[in-house]
C-alpha cells in the first residue's frame, strides 16, 4: 500500500485552513462592546487631541493589508462627521500601548467617546456603516 | 510613495505556492521544498513582482485580465515570503535530518499560509508581524506612561 501520509496531511491542513478562513472572514472588521479595564485613552498617550465626540484610535503596522482600508473608512467618517477625528498609531513604536490593550493584530480600531473612554472595538478592517453605527450619541 | 502592486499577482503566486508545497507533502520531495524555499528567498529580497511566480502572473495571466481595479503596498506580502523562506528553510532542514515530522509541520504550515492567502485573501505572514514585534521589539520603547 502506498504512503498517504502526505496526502492526508494535504487534506486535513485545506480543510482547517477553510473552517479558519470563514470563521475569520465572518469576524473580521465586526465592530464589538470593548472589554478592557483599563479604558482611558488620552492625548498624553495618542499624542493628539480627543475629537469632542469620538476619537477613532487606529493601530497599524507597516507590513499590514487590510490597515489602507481602515484608513480610508475611518478617515472618510471622521472628515463628513463633526466632532469625531482619526488617529493612527504605529504599533510597533508603541508597544507598551499594545500590551496593555491587548491589540494582537492590525489593523484594530478602537473608537473613544468625549472624554476618551473606549466604548468599541473592531479587529480587522471595519465597515463604513458599522463604524457610523459605533459613534457615541452627542452628549448634550 | 512605497511600491505599489496589482493585488492580483501576489494572490496568483500563494495559489501556485499552495500548490506546489502540497505536492511537496505527498511525494516528501526535498528538493521540490527547496526549490519553494528559493522562490520565497527571490521574492523576499528581490520583491514579488520580481520573482519567479510574479514574473509568471505578468507575462502569462496579466496581459488576459483587465487592470487591477485598485493597487496594494508591496512591503506586505513581501514580509509574508521572508516567513514563508523561514518554514522552508526549517522543512529543508529537517528533511535532510530525518526528523520528518517536523518538516511536514513546517511544510503543512506554511501550506496554510499560502491557501488562506490564495482562497481567502488573508496574508497570515503578515499578521504575524505585530506578534513577532510584541515578543522582538525593534527598539527601545519612547511611549512609557504612566496610568
Amino acid at each position: 500500500m502506498p504512503d498517504v501520509t502526505g496526502l492526508v496531511v494535504v487534506v486535513a491542513v485545506l480543510a482547517a485552513a477553510t473552517a479558519f478562513g470563514l470563521w475569520r472572514r465572518a469576524r473580521d472588521g465586526r465592530v464589538v462592546e470593548a472589554r478592557v479595564d483599563d479604558a482611558l485613552l488620552g492625548p498624553d498617550e495618542l499624542g493628539e487631541p480627543l475629537g469632542e465626540r469620538a476619537t477613532l484610535v487606529q493601530f497599524s503596522t507597516a507590513f499590514c493589508q487590510p490597515c489602507r482600508a481602515a484608513r480610508a473608512t475611518l478617515k472618510h467618517v471622521a472628515a463628513d462627521t463633526d466632532g469625531v477625528v482619526h488617529v493612527e498609531i504605529d504599533a510597533e513604536h508603541h508597544l507598551d500601548l499594545v500590551r496593555r490593550l491587548n491589540i494582537l493584530r492590525t489593523p484594530t480600531t478602537l473608537v473613544l467617546d468625549g472624554d476618551g473612554r473606549i466604548v468599541r472595538r473592531a479587529t480587522g478592517a471595519p465597515r463604513l456603516a458599522d463604524v457610523r453605527a459605533a459613534l457615541p450619541a452627542l452628549r448634550a | 510613495m512605497p511600491t505599489r502592486i496589482d493585488p492580483r499577482g501576489p494572490r496568483f503566486a500563494a495559489t501556485l505556492t499552495a500548490v506546489v508545497l502540497a505536492v511537496v507533502l505527498v511525494t516528501g520531495s526535498t528538493w521540490l521544498l527547496a526549490l519553494q524555499g528559493l522562490v520565497f528567498a527571490a521574492g523576499a529580497f528581490l520583491g514579488l513582482q520580481r520573482a519567479p511566480y510574479g514574473l509568471l502572473y505578468a507575462t502569462l495571466v496579466r496581459p488576459r485580465l483587465g487592470p487591477p481595479g485598485e493597487l496594494e503596498d508591496a512591503a506586505p506580502p513581501r514580509f509574508a515570503q521572508a516567513v514563508g523562506l523561514v518554514f522552508a528553510v526549517a522543512g529543508v532542514i529537517a528533511f535532510a535530518s530525518g526528523l520528518t515530522v517536523v518538516a511536514y509541520v513546517a511544510v503543512a504550515a506554511a501550506l496554510a499560509a499560502a491557501f488562506l492567502n490564495a482562497a481567502f485573501g488573508f496574508c497570515l505572514g503578515c499578521e504575524i508581524y505585530l506578534a513577532y514585534r510584541r515578543l522582538f521589539p525593534s527598539q527601545p520603547n519612547t511611549t512609557e506612561v504612566a496610568s
